[in-house]
């Protein structure tokens, strides 16, 4: 009945029939206005935010050109990081490409192998290959070589630094090999891409710095996250005073699988005969062929440089690119070997503070109430949750990785009045950087990932993700073409070679070591002879 | 425009309701989105679970720009046509495409991600729910009883008092 009737009345307006055709617009009305209003004051108070932390997170100009005559390089150490570093340079491996195409077949959203082929031509030749193992060098001259370019194999490095087919010689060697390396390669004047640590004792840095110094060749040490993007935005972030007074650093290695721990596998054909062992164990105490010390090189003292040299170096980097801070005065370590004990004689698990007294980021508080720093590193190989990076100031806390964001703190002085009035909340970040926010990255291992979301596999340069070694080797080579400095030379280098090696020794001697800034050396130990203690095959001395 | 289906007032009313709630949901969405410029749907595209290098394309820099307007106006549209009552057949095609495409790059399937949603889901979210209420809208359209299009079926022969 009441269906019929309500018919009826629909066959001509009525002020019923009015108020129900067009009820739908006050709401319109209502949630048009409610959205509008939340857009705005949304739009608002990021706009304001922006205008009041100013941050420039436009990438830098690309280095030089790669114009003029090729530069021809030779690869010293081709295991690991060697192959990488080619890539960097342009040239992949045979079994990689494959099975980068393989990877990116079965997942479209690995872009490893389009990123690599994606990547600028750098206008270089691999000429030499200098590897103590067969397999790999020979592996070297089967993916490299050209019809244009063979690519010679030298049984010592001597040999190739003093060739006349190379320019500039690339050095991924076990750390005991950085310097003598090194240094020998700039006295033939040859350009040095060196990888981190920089060097493996305390008296080589000095004897490599004096080498740089005198040669004009171009050198830079293999810290590529100095051309990650939120590492040159972070720097801004500093340089206007946006967190205050930082007062506290704190910096991790998060690893928990058999890769991170530098259980690397060890090749079938290796032995005595297809290494040459002699070599490889340089200035090292000579013990017999061990095929486990070749390839797991990193967990004894004798060739590598532990968590101090190897990782941290890495982070202490990061926070120097940063703040500038240099050496810290002193350096407190502790850890121990407690989740691979596998005869290493390296720690798997580390602390190490670092005290900066005299420095300062900068203050919004009264003048001269904020000064000093420390520095915390903190290491496990047994352990992924994913600590971040962060730079605790009284304004603000940084954490800094591949993005970097920003948080006001809650007691901040310099944002006081914009937390009061809401405008900021010290939950929600007031800053955010995140390049990958708009592409799928391809991470495939706990390793590859730890390195990713630290900054130091790749980077983005007008939104394309770029391999963040290329950049780096391309500053390199467009100074050796163009001129300047690169931006990990000596002095960033020494700098992170010191520190790495003070955190190393109170590791070993369990005990403060300071530095001595006006007479810029580690203040000795009584009863040690510092670099005998930093490289004695033992876990600790005391 | 009416329906075929007998239903009660109470029926009816509630077929109404439901129409403004969904119309009020995808209007603020719409609406919210338009005035702030810096909202994108890159990093929801193209992280997409399913039919992903459909939706790594329309996520691209020669595409997001154009994406992003387009789905801020089909949020509009379908909010307006519901909450008007106008048109709304339409608006719920609309909506029922723009949800599918939701629900396809990010499905509650088992072993997706279900990262940035609240509550749990297994094949059905609220992105599927609401695209099948939608469809109801589409089958039982109520215009005619609440909103514009009944004035439009009225307009021939207007009452005058």
């Amino acid at each position: 009945m009441s269906e019929d009737k309500s018919e009826d009345k629909r066959s001509n307006w009525s002020r019923r029939d009015l108020l129900k055709g067009i009820a739908g617009v006050p709401i319109v009305g209502s949630v048009w206005w409610a959205g509008a209003s939340k857009g705005v004051n949304n739009t608002q108070a990021r706009d304001s935010i922006l205008k009041t932390l100013n941050i420039n997170a436009s990438p830098p100009p690309p280095s030089g050109p790669m114009a003029g005559d090729p530069i021809r390089i030779g690869i010293i150490g081709f295991g690991i990081r060697g192959p990488q570093l080619c890539r960097a340079l342009g040239f992949g491996q045979k079994s990689w490409l494959e099975s980068m195409a393989e990877a990116a077949k079965k997942n479209p959203k690995d872009t490893r192998l389009s990123s690599f082929l994606e990547q600028e031509h750098l206008n270089v030749h691999i000429t030499a290959v200098c590897d103590l193992f067969d397999v790999r060098a020979q592996d070297a001259i089967d993916s490299f070589s050209t019809d244009v370019v063979k690519v010679q194999r030298f049984r010592t490095h001597q040999e190739l630094v003093e060739s006349d087919v190379v320019d500039a010689v690339i050095i991924a060697t076990p750390d005991h090999w950085h310097a003598p390396i090194a240094i020998a390669a700039l006295q033939a004047g040859k350009h040095v891409y060196v990888e981190k640590p920089m060097t493996h004792n305390i008296k080589e840095t000095y004897a490599l710095k004096d080498v740089v110094e005198a040669s004009n060749v171009v050198f830079q040490v293999g810290h590529q996250h100095r051309q990650t993007q939120s590492f040159l935005t972070a720097q801004d972030v500093v340089k206007k005073n946006i967190l205050g007074h930082v007062s506290l650093i704190q910096a991790n290695t998060n690893r928990n699988d058999d890769n991170g721990a530098w259980q690397y596998p060890i090749h079938e054909k290796a032995n005595p005969n297809t290494v040459d062992w002699k070599q490889f164990i340089g200035n090292a105490p000579m013990i017999p062929f061990n095929a486990e010390h070749f390839f797991r090189w990193r967990k004894w003292w004798a060739y590598g440089s532990g968590l101090s040299g190897d990782l941290m170096s890495h982070d202490y980097d990061r926070v120097n690119c940063i703040l500038k801070m240099g050496i810290p005065s002193s350096v407190v370590a502790s850890g121990g070997i407690y989740t691979h004990k596998d005869g290493r004689n390296v720690p798997d698990v580390m602390q190490v503070n670092m005290e900066f007294p005299d420095f300062s980021t900068g203050s919004s508080q009264v003048a001269g109430k904020e000064k000093g720093m420390t520095m915390v590193y903190s290491a496990t190989l047994g352990n992924q949750y994913g600590r971040t990076t962060a730079f605790m100031g009284h304004d603000a806390t940084m954490e800094v990785g591949n993005s970097l964001t920003i948080y006001a703190d809650g007691k901040s002085t310099k944002f006081k009045e914009k937390i009061v009035s809401e405008e900021m909340d010290p939950n929600v970040p007031i800053y955010q950087y995140d390049p990958a926010s708009g592409s799928v990255d391809g991470v495939t291992s706990a390793t590859a990932k730890y390195f990713a979301d630290k900054g130091l596999l790749w980077t983005y340069r007008d939104g394309k993700r770029v391999d963040s070694t290329h950049l780096h080797v391309r500053e390199w080579l467009s100074c050796i073409r163009n001129g300047g400095t690169p931006s990990c030379n000596i002095k960033e280098g020494f700098e992170e070679a010191m520190t790495s090696h003070m955190g190393g020794l109170s590791y070993k001697l369990g005990r403060r070591i300071d530095w001595n800034q006006a007479k810029q050396e580690i203040v000795q130990v009584e009863g040690y002879d510092l670099d005998e203690a930093l490289l004695e095959d033992k876990e600790k001395i005391v | 425009m009416t329906t075929d289906i007998n239903l009660s007032r109470t029926g009816r009313n509630s077929l109404i309701l439901l129409r403004i709630l969904i119309g009020w949901h995808f209007l603020y969405e719409g609406v919210l989105k338009l005035y702030n410029p810096a909202w994108t749907s890159k990093a929801y595209l193209s992280s997409a679970e399913l039919l992903t290098p459909l939706f790594q394309w329309l996520s691209g820099d020669g595409m997001i720009h154009l994406v992003d307007n387009l789905n801020i106006f089909s949020l509009m549209v379908v909010g307006l046509s519901l909450l008007l009552g106008y048109f709304e057949r339409i608006g719920s095609v609309f909506g029922i495409c723009l949800l599918l495409m939701y629900y396809l790059a990010h499905p509650a399937l088992p072993g997706a991600s279900q990262a940035g949603t609240e509550g749990s889901y297994w094949i059905i979210n609220k992105n599927l729910i609401e695209a099948a209420a939608l469809f109801v809208l589409y089958q039982m359209p109520t215009g005619t009883y609440f909103g514009l299009q009944s004035l439009k079926k009225n307009s021939l022969n207007p009452k005058t008092k």
